[in-house]
């Protein structure tokens, strides 16, 4: 039965420099990074290449110690350049600088009655073996699924309501069999249902309108609504001991590529903006694509932050930083270090808020396209307001006290105040409207890890 | 601007570790970024964008919201005290000996209060929360216009150590501060707070007839005289402040009563502006008078005596109770957190308020009580809430 879920709660952040329905292409030479960091619950990954070495796109550069049927492999054909690590060795990059002809790792290729004939183990087997199992992601905790496991369904959102998001119709256009072949594929891993969940706001693109073997169910309101967290707790909540796996749009056709075209292909569109961006604009590229052809030449001024994906759960990267493995975006936005005279009580109109405190006007004109710096805007207080987090949680959810019990690190709290069924994204929104300047979405993973280590 | 920043920047490296000013670092901040708002930036990793709001925009909102209720209260006090005297005399009259009376309860209140934090912070190696922006107002609001200042010094320094610095600071306290101070006094020195405290007289002489009675007092006598407690207000005042107790007179505020709580009217402007920019919470505001109301009601039914007898709706203009919804029951530290606490909460505050003014005539003003007792259950409540989430999470996952 599909459903129509109409939310109220939340806020979309409307931000300037949206990008323009244009596909640019990004000329190789160009490096591509692939982040053991965009994965959590990656502890021990062990890197199987070293710098120097050439491989083939779909080839295995790395696999998890404590997980090692999970493989992971290289997102394009070419020279292993860099292998960096950060503190304590800490694996960050496997960096790859890109042939220009791609060449990929072949492996066997089925027809669409092939895929229909093929067993569960069989897929998962293609899956681990091929690298593309990395794209289903395990809720609760937001883990790189357990092919052990059988999840109660798998949920796939078929939009992205964060600020700035880019629209699945340009990302996807055309990938219709694949996709298809994509759901058929991970219909085998769970005996319940795939959702797939579509914005009932805007016009629906066609790959997913048309999608079989799928449950549609239709999403009304604002970011979050887009998150994959909030639609499984209003269609099949997750309760302890319940495990769901979600999956994106972009990892379902990588899938179905893998089985109809026999490669690990990783290209992907991604889209440029921001309000510092010249001309903000959609790129063909790989996955882990490094900006800096994009940015070059293509930026208003100099002291600007680069964000890997939105501004609400992205991460700063350099001039020459490299998407992580699930971003199909990036940001440029003003760096916010500056002193502002008396910035915390003058009336202004520029500012954008959630809330209407005194002189706080941005609410006069929801329209407007806002131009938001990285400035914190206040200092860090204790939990005084209250209201404001239930406000932006579309969820029966009670965020603070959620956050207090992980803060008191109160194991029984965590799991009966819900923590099972959000990862940072879903409280990332909680995170921009907090007065006291929480660093809301780094509490949720400390829980998350708390729970899962413990 | 630049001037001052360069300044800032110039002196600043005194204040950070190491420096031949370290121990006084929060002292220094708190002034800088009183001044500018930081140049701190967001996180790499996380939201990368924050909204504009902060504590200090938030707190403003409250004290600007207090500021019909300071200025009315400065004029009513003058008022009161030319009514007393039996004098005639103009509006800037008033408006003086009003600021003459209150202005230096602000100043002692703030000097204290901020002194104490400063101390504290200093001490205690934590940065200096806003907070205090709003207590130091609400503390002269609440006290008499003729209280002596050390009293008021004393009250400020007990609340804002016991009741709020020994909790852990803002956020954590477990009272209402202002009204810590105010009970603090009205405990430890309840001559000075309580009977003809509400009319600044000064040296002159009072006019014939007078008394510095309230609405609140003549309730409570009604107790024993079994007068109707309407005819009485109404015929209170006669000769020199006729009519001072209509209930539109009480609705506006020309009575005597604490420096900013007689207006009802005032309250009301301050609560619409605590409403539109959300920073009091409607929800416990609307249901502290719900309250009020339906106690007032349910006392009407039962009519045992004469006090019970008095319309409902004169306990809304009657007393603090508008004053104590608006501003100190509306806390968000102390009231309850859930939405649907906050209900409870402001509900209950309503009812004890008027069920502590009409059983207990040794304590005619019930919402310092009220509120102050519901601060301690406001937990509770809120566990209830909580709990019933948690039930609801048990039981899906049963089904």
């Amino acid at each position: 039965m599909s459903k129509f879920i109409k939310l109220k709660k939340g806020f979309d952040i409307n931000l300037a420099g949206k990008a323009e329905k244009r596909l640019a292409e990004v000329d190789q030479p160009e490096t591509f990074a692939y982040k053991p960091t965009s994965f959590h619950g990656l502890l021990r990954p062990k890197v199987t290449v070293n710098e120097g070495d050439t491989v083939k796109a779909g080839a295995p550069i790395l696999f998890d110690k404590k997980n090692e049927k999970v493989i992971h492999v290289a997102p394009v054909s070419g020279e292993i350049v860099e292998i960096k690590r950060g503190e304590k060795r800490k694996l960050l990059e496997v960096v790859i600088l890109a042939d220009k002809q791609m060449e990929y790792v072949q492996h066997k290729k089925y027809s669409v009655s092939d895929i229909g004939n093929a067993t569960r183990e069989e897929a998962v087997e293609h899956l681990l073996s091929s690298g593309a199992w990395v794209n289903i992601v395990q809720r609760p905790f937001g883990i790189i699924a357990d092919p052990e496991e059988a999840p109660k369904a798998i949920f796939i959102s078929a939009f992205d309501s964060n600020p700035l998001a880019p629209d699945y119709d340009m990302l996807f256009k055309g990938e219709d069999q694949y996709f298809q072949a994509g759901i058929d594929v991970i219909k085998k891993l769970t005996p319940g249902l795939i959702h797939l969940n579509i914005n009932s706001d805007h016009e629906v693109a066609q790959i997913f309108a048309h999608a079989k073997n799928v449950q549609l169910n239709k999403f009304s309101g604002p970011h979050p609504s887009g998150n994959v967290g909030v639609q499984i707790h209003h269609i099949d909540s997750i309760n302890k001991g319940d495990i769901v796996w979600t999956i994106s749009p972009f990892g379902v056709i990588q899938i179905g590529k893998l089985f109809l075209e026999g490669i690990y292909d990783s290209s992907k569109v991604v889209a440029l903006t921001g309000s510092e961006v010249t001309n903000p604009q959609y790129y063909k590229t790989y996955t882990g694509a490094s900006i800096k052809k994009m940015v070059a030449g293509n930026i208003k001024s100099d002291n600007v932050r680069y964000i890997a994906g939105n501004v609400l759960t992205g991460e700063k990267i350099d001039a020459e930083g490299h998407l992580g493995y699930f971003d199909n975006m990036a940001t440029v936005i003003p760096e916010g270090d500056y002193h502002e005279m008396f910035g915390w009580i003058l009336p202004t109109t520029n500012k954008l808020s959630f809330q209407r405190a005194f002189g706080l006007l941005s609410f006069l004109n929801p329209k407007k396209e806002f131009v938001v710096d990285t400035n914190l805007k206040g200092e860090p207080r204790a939990f005084v307001q209250t209201g404001v987090f239930e406000r932006v949680t579309p969820m029966d959810i009670l965020p603070t006290y959620l956050l207090k019990a992980i803060l008191a690190e109160d194991y029984d709290d965590m799991e009966s105040l819900g923590i099972y069924e959000v990862i940072e994204e879903d409280l990332a929104l909680c995170e921009f409207v907090d007065v006291s300047k929480h660093d809301v979405q780094s509490i949720v993973r400390e829980g998350l890890d708390l729970i899962q280590y413990s | 601007m630049n001037f001052l920043r360069e300044q800032l920047d110039k002196v600043k490296p005194h204040f950070q570790k190491g420096g031949k000013w370290e121990k006084f670092h929060y002292i220094f901040e708190a002034h800088e970024t009183l001044l500018f708002v930081p140049d701190h930036t967001t996180k790499a990793k996380g939201a990368q964008i924050r909204d504009a709001i902060d504590m200090k925009r938030m707190m403003m909102t409250v004290i600007i919201a207090m500021i019909p209720c300071l200025l009315f209260g400065i004029y009513n006090v003058g008022h009161q005290h030319f009514l007393a005297i039996g004098q005639e005399a103009s509006f800037m009259d008033m408006m003086l000996v009003g600021a003459i009376q209150v202005l230096p309860i602000v100043v002692v209140s703030y000097a204290v209060g901020l002194g104490t934090e400063f101390t504290i912070g200093t001490i205690r190696r934590h940065p200096i929360n806003e907070g205090f922006l709003v207590t130091g107002m609400l503390i002269p609001l609440v006290m008499p216009p003729d209280i002596p200042l050390w009293q008021v010094a004393l009250a400020t320094l007990f609340a804002v150590i016991i009741a709020k610095e020994a909790f852990g600071g803002t956020g954590m306290n477990v009272l209402n501060v202002a009204l810590t101070a105010r009970a603090f006094l009205y405990f430890a020195y309840p001559s000075q707070i309580s009977g003809d405290v509400w009319t600044y007289i000064g040296d002159a002489n009072v006019v014939a007839g007078y008394s510095g009675a309230t609405p609140l007092a003549i309730g409570a006598q009604a107790l024993t005289t079994g007068e109707n407690v309407v005819a009485s207000l109404g015929t209170f005042g006669a000769g020199w402040a006729d009519n001072i107790f209509s209930f539109s007179n009480m609705f506006f505020g020309f009575m005597p009563g604490s420096i900013g709580e007689t207006s009802t009217l005032m309250c009301l402007i301050g609560a619409a502006i605590l409403i539109i920019t959300g920073v009091g919470s409607w929800k416990i505001i609307v249901s502290v008078f719900a309250g009020a109301y339906a106690m007032g009601l349910l006392m009407n039914g039962i009519g045992a005596n004469e006090f019970m007898l008095l319309p409902a709706h004169y306990h809304l203009v009657i007393g603090g109770l508008a004053f104590g919804a608006v501003y100190m029951a509306s806390d968000p530290v102390t009231a309850a957190q859930t939405e649907r606490g906050k209900w409870i909460y402001g509900f209950l505050i309503g009812l004890l308020t008027v069920l502590i003014r009409v059983f207990n005539p040794a304590y005619p003003e019930g919402i310092m009580l009220a509120i102050l007792l519901m601060n301690v259950f406001a937990p509770l409540i809120d566990y209830t809430v909580v709990n019933a989430n948690k039930k609801r999470r048990l039981q899906r996952a049963t089904v």
